[in-house]
């Protein structure tokens, strides 16, 4: 079918990961901020490059960071969730309910947790994607139900009745070092990177965050990966329940109060666009990394956690803000450089 | 069309005042003078906040920020109160409008000029007032004793056997219905909600617009500040935490659409009164304060579900209705 | 029409460059509009059209030249500043408000105060009545924008410009969403305006409303000017030739094939809301042809086979004789039925992907082994079909949307054509695409049925439907009126029946 009279010529084919495109990309930015930290670190302190101290900071990071993983494949497909906090607390009032009321051992325990997870996550897909009600309004509205659910179960009190196999899974390490979660998490990660970039699951995930209707003209089974998505996400903050509540040895309806804003910032500043269809696993973990050591660097520092959340906030607004800046700054110094007539 | 608007409206109402009967059936003290001079009191900083919340939301963007700004807002002017009690009292709300108009203007500008999504902006500075709360406060509470005087007796003057905080909840509604439906500005703020791209083509000035939209939402977070700090006498980092995310449930119960374009001030202020005298019947009904959170999560649920329902996209019908020729319109 | 060459225009355009990034949308591009006259603005798609059409309204800034408003040069910085200097577009894309009534439509922007500041919605809502009785559409000011017809909201549009007491009105492909008893009234409209002595800019693909309502023609090539002129002097010949810089010839590439057994039936397919009782079958090899107004249902039944419909249906379709029972889209796309969507932008491709991706999706089932892509069977199909289709591009991982208009086309064919389909449903192949690409696609489809395709092409175009297909459906407000094969096509008959002007054929000849 030749309309033109010159001969064809093949497209090039240039390989999909080059090195241009990752010196360009979020994920050395990220590095760079990582480098800093590890400097400022290391100069405010003499105890932060202790490995004992950096591998011990990655427990409290890594439960979030796990929610970071699912809440990012659910923004690269345009929706959002804010629930997985209360998700979380609701898996560990279950689990404290199975612990205290029927005496469960730590296999069934984990399961219960991961199951209540999935579950949650699950009403929020049906909302979200069979329903079409937006994300955002239902995940406000769930992150009130399932962490109410949690208070009104168990009002002010606590539950720290939890076999000792239990809690032992919150103070497991690896070479008595590393954190049992911080493992989970770094495996976890591999395999969301390879779901996510390297399979059928992960091309779908990208062409429906950049196209829903195309990519359901294309054949995609929006609705289901959708509602798949949230699920996996419940999940996720299941599994997060699981160490949080091993390694405090309790629970408490105001659990994880406040970390859909940490894992949420995790997302965004690791390079997800909140628009969709943009975003990289890897720059997630970075983004991780950045603010768990940042984290760690500012407490060495006796500077309390309620001044942390400004340095997570100027993070997050700033690594999003400065490129456009600079973007903009770039244009008009470009401006006064060319004579206007 | 607008019939249906106005029966949403006039149902909530409905909702409303059967709500208030059914606590003062159980709780004859409820419905006293006394008992619905304290409801409104208590109602009026939802009302206002759900106000700002809404003209946000109505230009499809979302303010996450205004329980922080309210807490930071107020923890400044309670602050400065105990430093310098002897100024006038007309002095701290009119602080608490310019700190809160600042705070909105950071937001605005972040939007409006730089184009980051709400969610990320509000999100991100959100953390950094909660955060700059502590910085400035040093971790410590101002509480009732340290307050001069008129700073806690003034918003409980009563006007007409209702107290100050219910004339200014009233003024501020009143106030953005005015704007809203009889101004250009508001107007405009439908047509950009609706429709931006239609929008800037009709020469509405976008920008300009949401600058100042999260800008005034910024200042009634920051009178809500002086509001808060007077009706339960205290400043300190976890002041309103939370609460923003009741302001979007006021606003969406009141029928203003997620999706931007469509809602009504008087919605997102029955929306609030619904909301907030749920949760003050709560322990009247001999419900545990502690299922207030689940209660509400489900009435946003029910709220947005019912939203959808009566938003659905028009039928685009092709096949002519039953009735012969009857396409007149 | 009057010569205008010693009165000042109401707007001149004299040497504007727009650049987007390295692409140069407009060079040196100059264009007047006198008052009293309907300019027509030719071109085809990426000749800058829209891109001057969004300079005269203050919505882009060009990089240099000049813009005289009655002579004087101006500078249009925002929107509301055009309007300020007379100038009003209607825009190709939806530039109303669906929630807010007819009044604020027609306001918005620049309403009527009172000495208070507030609005003066009786002034309003009486002036709305003025316009809306001027463009003949009788319905109440206060009606909201979403309970009116598409044609209706047009009008709304053209009342919304009157409003603005413009000058200079530029109407962007406005007949594109109007049936044509509407488009009827438009051109009452134009020349009702231009005895008021306004200035109309004219933009459209069809050279039958060039001719009809234009006095002046203007011809941009690449962004660049062509050549103008009265249009009592052209013909349609010397503009296409114009437009695309060489001869096109309009003899429709039709091969014959031999048409085989039946492939795709499909019986008394029916939804309640869009399309009643349709059936027909189609043939291996055929070209099957589906005209009718727009709306007129055609999009909606292929989308229903296509399992992409909101709306439950009854009927049986059939697939060489299998019942098809597809849930979804990749359903159908599986079993070997694709189609390609009017709406490329959204519908069509992904466009912030690239080619490669683009190409391999509705193909991925095919490509990976289970669950992990191919990447290297994906370069082969994308460079297979960027050869097949001439796709210019640097590469084939360049994103879609950097493309030209008719690059993107091609890709969009290119992806369905590449899952080895055996039924092609095509929705308006060319609407909206220039003449060079409309033969391009020509092309295609015809290569398609020698290559053992059956292809059901959805057209409100009737030279094309009648050069391509081997036979024609005629659907009407949701029913099938008429059915005509190669022997009987008439363009006469067939817009009669499209229309209503003929009552529908016995249903038995339509099987």
């Amino acid at each position: 079918m030749s309309v033109s009279h010159e001969a064809p010529a093949d497209l090039p084919a240039p390989p999909t990961l080059s090195v241009g495109k990752i010196l360009r990309s979020r994920e050395l930015v990220l590095i760079g901020l990582l480098a800093m930290v590890f400097i400022g670190g290391n100069a405010s302190s003499p105890w932060f490059l202790d490995i004992y101290n950096l591998l011990d900071s990655t427990a409290i990071f890594s439960e979030i960071a796990l929610m970071a993983l699912g809440t990012a494949l659910v923004i690269i497909t345009r929706d959002i969730d804010i629930s997985m906090a209360s998700i979380l607390a609701l898996s560990s009032l279950v689990m404290g309910l199975a612990s205290q009321h029927l005496g469960l051992g730590a296999v069934p325990l984990v399961l219960i947790g991961l199951a209540t997870g999935a579950l949650c996550g699950a009403v929020n897909g049906t909302l979200v994607a069979r329903l079409g009600m937006p994300a955002i309004v239902v995940t406000i509205g769930t992150m009130s139900l399932f962490r109410g659910i949690a208070a009104g179960i168990l009002g002010d009190g606590k539950i720290a009745e939890f076999p000792t196999a239990f809690t032992a899974i919150g103070q497991s390490y690896l070479f008595g070092m590393i954190p049992l979660s911080f493992v989970v998490f770094i495996l976890l990660s591999v395999v969301f990177v390879v779901l996510t970039h390297f399979t059928v699951l992960g091309r779908n995930l990208f062409a429906l965050g950049n196209n829903p209707e195309g990519a359901r003209y294309s054949g995609v089974r929006t609705n289901r990966l959708r509602f798949l998505l949230f699920t996996l996400n419940g999940l996720m903050a299941g599994l997060a329940a699981v160490f949080l509540t091993a390694r405090l040895g309790s629970t408490r309806p105001d659990i994880a109060m406040g970390l859909e804003m940490e894992v949420i910032t995790m997302v965004v500043l690791g390079g997800v666009s909140i628009s969709g269809g943009k975003g990289t696993i890897t720059g997630v973990v970075l983004a991780a990394l950045v603010i768990g050591f940042l984290r760690l660097a500012v407490t060495l520092n006796n500077v309390p956690g309620n001044i942390l959340i400004v340095f997570t906030g100027l993070l997050l607004i700033g690594s999003v803000a400065l490129p456009i800046i600079g973007e903009k700054y770039a244009y008009l110094f470009k401006l006064m450089r060319r004579p206007r007539n | 069309m607008l019939n249906v608007l106005k029966s949403r409206e006039a149902l909530l109402a409905a909702s409303w005042l059967a709500l208030i009967a059914l606590a003062g059936s159980i709780t004859p003290n409820f419905v006293s003078i006394q008992g619905l001079r304290d409801l409104m009191t208590d109602l009026s900083i939802l009302v206002v906040l759900a106000v700002a919340q809404m003209i946000v939301i109505l230009i499809r963007g979302i303010d996450l920020s205004v329980a922080a700004n309210l807490a930071f807002t107020g923890m400044v002017v309670a602050l400065l109160s105990v430093a310098n009690p002897g100024l006038p009292t007309v002095v701290w709300p009119l602080v608490c409008i310019v700190v809160g108009a600042m705070v909105g203007m950071l937001n605005g500008a972040l939007i409006a000029e730089l184009q980051i999504p709400p969610i990320v902006v509000t999100l991100g500075t959100m953390s950094i007032w909660r955060g700059m709360i502590f910085v400035i406060s040093g971790g410590s509470w101002v509480v009732q004793h340290q307050f001069p005087e008129g700073y806690l007796a003034v918003p409980r003057t009563q006007i007409l056997g209702l107290t100050l905080f219910f004339w200014i909840g009233l003024t501020v509604a009143a106030g953005m219905w005015l704007v809203m439906t009889q101004t250009r500005f508001g107007r405009e703020l439908y047509g950009m909600g609706g429709n931006p791209r239609a929008a800037q083509y009709a020469g509405v000035r976008v920008k300009h617009h949401e600058f100042w939209v999260y800008t005034i939402t910024g200042a009634l977070a920051g009178l809500s500040g002086w509001l808060w700090t007077s009706r339960y006498a205290m400043a300190n980092t976890d002041v309103a935490a939370g609460f923003e995310l009741q302001t979007v449930a006021a606003c969406v119960i009141g029928g203003v659409a997620i999706a931007g374009g469509a809602g009504t001030v008087i919605g997102a202020v029955f929306g609030a009164l619904f909301l907030g005298t749920l949760y003050n019947i709560l322990p009247v009904i001999g419900v545990s304060q502690f299922w207030q959170q689940a209660l509400s999560g489900a009435i946003i649920l029910l709220a947005v579900y019912f939203n959808m329902i009566s938003r659905k996209p028009p039928v685009r019908r092709i096949l002519p209705l039953a009735s012969p020729q009857g396409a007149g319109e | 029409m009057a010569v205008h060459e010693n009165t000042t225009p109401l707007v001149e355009l004299e040497g504007i460059n727009k650049i987007f990034g390295g692409i140069h949308a407009l060079r040196d591009a100059h264009c007047r509009i006198h008052a009293g006259e309907v300019v027509a603005l030719v071109g085809e798609n990426g000749a800058g059209k829209s891109t001057l059409v969004k300079t005269m309204t203050g919505l882009y800034q060009p990089n240099s030249g000049t813009i005289r408003v009655k002579g004087q040069a101006v500078r249009l910085a925002t929107a509301k500043a055009a309007s300020e200097y007379g100038i009003t577009a209607i825009h190709q894309e939806t530039t109303l408000f669906e929630e807010l009534s007819i009044v604020e439509n027609i306001f918005m922007g620049h309403p009527r105060t009172k000495p208070s500041g507030l609005l003066d919605w009786a002034a309003m809502r009486s002036e709305a009545r003025e316009h809306l009785e001027r463009v003949n559409l009788d319905v109440e000011p206060t009606t909201l924008l979403k309970q009116l017809s598409l044609g209706q909201q047009h009008m709304v549009a053209i009342a919304r410009a009157l409003a603005e007491a413009a000058d200079v009105v530029i109407m962007d492909e406005p007949t594109a969403s109007l049936s044509s008893n509407e488009i009827e009234k438009l051109y009452v409209i134009i020349e009702k305006l231009r005895d008021l002595g306004k200035g109309i800019l004219f933009i459209s693909h069809k050279f039958d409303e060039v001719f009809r309502i234009a006095d002046r023609y203007v011809v941009f090539r690449d962004g660049a000017f062509v050549g103008d002129g009265n249009i009592a002097e052209v013909t349609e010949h010397d503009l296409v030739k114009m437009m695309v810089g060489r001869e096109v010839g309009t003899v429709f590439p039709k091969r014959a094939v031999e048409i085989g057994a039946p492939l795709l039936e499909v019986a008394s397919l029916s939804n309640g809301i869009e399309f009643k009782d349709v059936s027909f079958t189609l043939h291996k090899r055929e070209i099957l042809g589906f005209y009718g107004l727009v709306g007129a249902g055609r999009s909606e039944v292929m989308r229903a086979i296509m399992a992409l419909s909101p709306y439950p249906f009854t009927g049986q379709i059939r697939l060489d004789g299998v019942p098809a029972n597809w849930k979804i889209c990749g359903d159908a796309i599986d079993a070997g039925v694709v189609y390609v969507p009017e709406d490329r932008r959204n519908q069509g491709a992904i466009l912030p992907l690239s080619i490669r991706d683009n190409i391999a999706l509705p193909s991925m089932k095919r490509l990976a082994r289970g669950i992990w892509p191919d990447k290297s069977a994906e370069r082969r199909l994308a460079q297979e079909y960027g050869r097949v289709f001439e796709i210019r591009a640097a590469s084939i991982e360049q994103p879609v949307e950097d493309l030209s208009g008719g690059n993107q086309q091609k890709v969009v064919l290119a992806r369905w054509l590449a899952t080895n389909p055996d039924v092609v449903i095509v929705d308006e192949p060319t609407r909206g695409i220039d003449v060079g690409a409309k033969s391009a696609v020509h092309e295609a489809l015809a290569e398609m049925v020698e290559q053992d395709l059956s292809v059901l092409l959805v057209s409100s175009e009737l030279p094309e439907l009648m050069g391509m297909a081997d036979r024609i459906i005629v659907m009407r407000l949701g029913e099938m009126v008429a059915e005509f094969t190669r022997d009987d096509f008439s363009a006469e008959l067939i817009a009669a029946y499209a229309t209503g002007a003929r009552a529908p054929q016995p249903a038995r000849e339509v099987a």
